[in-house]
């Protein structure tokens, strides 16, 4: 499914550079749930971003689905996070004045589905969180698991075979924490592969595979 | 385009920062406004004075003649002289650029003693003896009746053609003065026209105090014997009237013994030239305001494309969002367009409206109040300009929000997301 050899990373600012990725190597299969661990400014978030098409390597190559990843543009791109990849964020990232349904839907809009039939089928996946009563509450009015489970809807709702999470349990108690994951784990029965990127070990226990990055590298690789 | 999630998108961030927006607005509104209100009264200006003009043929030059200011062929300086008949056969024989040629008669009018009667009424009117051809120099505003004709001309028949402030003060209300018979210093004349100034203010006033009679009955009737009082000329078309003028001049000095040099002996106006030069004094107001009105839009425009800029910076990690779940760069850059678009097209159209509103007010309240103004009439635009400036409106304000989107898509997503 995902397959990255030998990526590299640096980040330029000014006369510094910054070398935050050093030549990694992963292969990701098909219905996969594996966690990436690390400290912070390990380049952990760097690598989801780079597989989320969000930012670009120097170095290496990448295949996704068997596409090969590289130089795409922004048009290209665009049409891949959408049909291919679902992201949900440590901070939810849902859009302040449109209401959860809206927000569910939004990645349908730029597939040019009909306003009426993507409102009807975000309306299912809320269903499918037990959101349907918060259906027409807009984010600020949704408790944190309550927006996390929305930006989880707006994920799946496009069929993506990936979904990368970027810390999705970093604002979160423990209780809906565990919900969340739990949440994580049945789409990835579904046979969707999920990424969760995150500094705690015990979410990252309840993934099948964790890489563990240090410093821009693979450090060690766990089957838990 | 026409989707409902665009446009809620646009409104959420129009309503976000109301004050913003409203003085945003007014930069364009207050530029279009403007434009038209500076353009209507200019327009306004010019029909005001070309109107003074009347349907005057603008290639005409009107003669007549002076005192003398050089002695010559044993004439000594100072001599008064008339043009006569000789005069009018000599132009129609040497002179082909002529198109109309129409001798003139002038008597009475202002300050003078009454000179028209009908019973028990009198008046003082200005008496001008004129031929069919004055008709189609200067044409007259004919409300009853006819103008003087060939066989008027030809027959010296007691006939005239009255002014509409005549009709007023020698007949009453609903009488016809059609056929009636006026008595014109003690002989009497059938009326055969009625007519009213086309001009505006004092001009129109004179000229509705005017009657017209057959230039050869008033050199018969009033002893003029053969003179001839003025002239109006015009040129055939594309022949400039200058030419005529200078050979008519040449012509009449000739006849009249007057020294090639003398400068003061025959008056002459020359419309045409006049008039190019007030056309030329509008397109320069025109210009003026055309200049004005842009750069006060442009100030505008400008003003809309920096308050979309602080939009796009604000909404950074929104777009970041959008992108990151599939908007392409076309999906942000055409909303932000739309966006810029919307705000200025909605309020140039406004300043448009109030503007033209304004001018049909102050048209109305002229009308109404019946204000003879010499120098004012009908201000307004004309739909042309309107839509042009429409056009021009919308244009400008793709071009305002394009360098925002182009902004705000040269960001990579996962910047934009990281924004705070």
């Amino acid at each position: 499914m995902i397959s990255i050899k030998n990526i590299h990373k640096s980040y330029v600012m000014g006369q510094n550079s910054l070398h935050v990725l050093k030549g990694i190597d992963l292969d990701i299969e098909q219905g996969e749930m594996i966690s990436i661990m690390g400290a912070s400014g390990s380049g952990k978030s760097t690598l989801l971003n780079i597989l989320g098409i969000l930012d670009n390597y120097d170095e290496g190559e990448y295949n996704l689905n068997g596409t090969k990843i590289k130089k795409l543009n922004e048009r290209k791109a665009a049409q891949m996070r959408n049909r291919m990849l679902g992201f949900v964020f440590q901070s939810f990232n849902l859009v302040s004045f449109k209401n959860a349904m809206e927000n569910v839907a939004l990645p349908l809009y730029y597939q040019n589905v009909p306003r009426k039939k993507r409102n009807a089928i975000a309306m299912e996946y809320l269903e499918r969180m037990g959101l349907k009563e918060w259906a027409h509450h807009l984010p600020n009015e949704l408790s944190g698991g309550q927006k996390q489970r929305v930006a989880i809807a707006r994920a799946l709702i496009t069929n993506p075979k990936v979904i990368l999470a970027d810390e999705p349990t970093g604002a979160l108690d423990s209780v809906t924490s565990l919900e969340v994951i739990d949440l994580l784990h049945e789409i990835n029965k579904t046979g969707i592969t999920v990424i969760i990127v995150t500094h705690e070990l015990d979410i990252a226990q309840r993934t099948r595979r964790t890489v563990r990055i240090t410093d821009g590298m693979i450090t060690e690789i766990i089957i838990n | 385009m026409f989707d409902l999630d665009r446009w809620q998108e646009i409104f959420h961030v129009l309503k976000k920062n109301k004050l913003r927006t409203f003085l945003t607005a007014f930069g364009v509104f207050w530029g279009i406004f403007m434009l038209v209100i500076m353009l209507g009264s200019g327009n306004g200006l010019e029909n005001g004075v070309t109107q003074n003009f009347g349907d005057m043929a603008t290639n005409s030059v009107f003669l007549w003649p002076q005192q003398t200011s050089i002695s010559y062929k044993g004439f000594p300086r100072g001599r008064r002289f008339n043009f006569d008949d000789e005069d009018t056969k000599a132009f129609r024989k040497s002179i082909p650029e002529i198109k109309y040629l129409a001798p003139r008669l002038q008597a009475g009018g202002f300050m003078q003693a009454n000179n028209v009667v009908r019973g028990k009424k009198t008046g003082v009117f200005s008496l001008m003896g004129d031929y069919p051809e004055f008709n189609l120099i200067d044409p007259l505003n004919l409300q009853k009746g006819r103008f003087i004709n060939d066989i008027d001309i030809k027959d010296k028949r007691k006939v005239v053609v009255i002014g509409s402030r005549a009709k007023d003060i020698l007949f009453t209300k609903d009488e016809d003065p059609i056929n009636q018979y006026i008595k014109i210093q003690g002989i009497y004349f059938q009326v055969i026209g009625q007519f009213i100034s086309k001009r505006n203010g004092e001009n129109a006033e004179q000229e509705n105090q005017t009657i017209y009679m057959p230039f050869t009955t008033m050199q018969r009737t009033f002893n003029y014997g053969n003179a001839v009082g003025f002239y109006s000329v015009t040129s055939r078309d594309n022949i400039p009237v200058s030419v005529v003028e200078d050979k008519a001049i040449r012509l009449l000095k000739k006849q009249h013994s007057v020294s090639p040099v003398d400068e003061t002996a025959i008056g002459h106006f020359n419309l045409e030239k006049e008039f190019d030069q007030m056309q030329g004094l509008f397109g320069g107001i025109r210009g003026l305001v055309w200049l004005v009105g842009i750069g006060t839009l442009l100030a505008g425009i400008i003003g809309v494309s920096n308050i979309m800029l602080v939009v796009v910076r604000e909404r950074t990690k929104e777009i970041g969002i959008q992108r990151a779940l599939g908007a392409s760069p076309w999906n942000v850059i055409s909303g932000i367009i739309t966006e810029s678009v919307v705000l200025t097209t909605f309020a140039g159209y406004t300043g448009l409206v109030i503007g033209v509103g304004l001018l049909e007010m102050i048209n109305y309240l002229l009308v109404k109040s019946g204000a003879k103004t010499e120098m004012f009439l009908h201000p307004g635009i004309n739909f042309n300009v309107a839509v042009m400036a429409l056009t021009i409106l919308i244009i400008s304000g793709a071009f305002a929000g394009f360098i925002p989107a182009k902004r705000a898509v040269s960001i990579k997503p996962i910047d934009a997301l990281r924004f705070e």
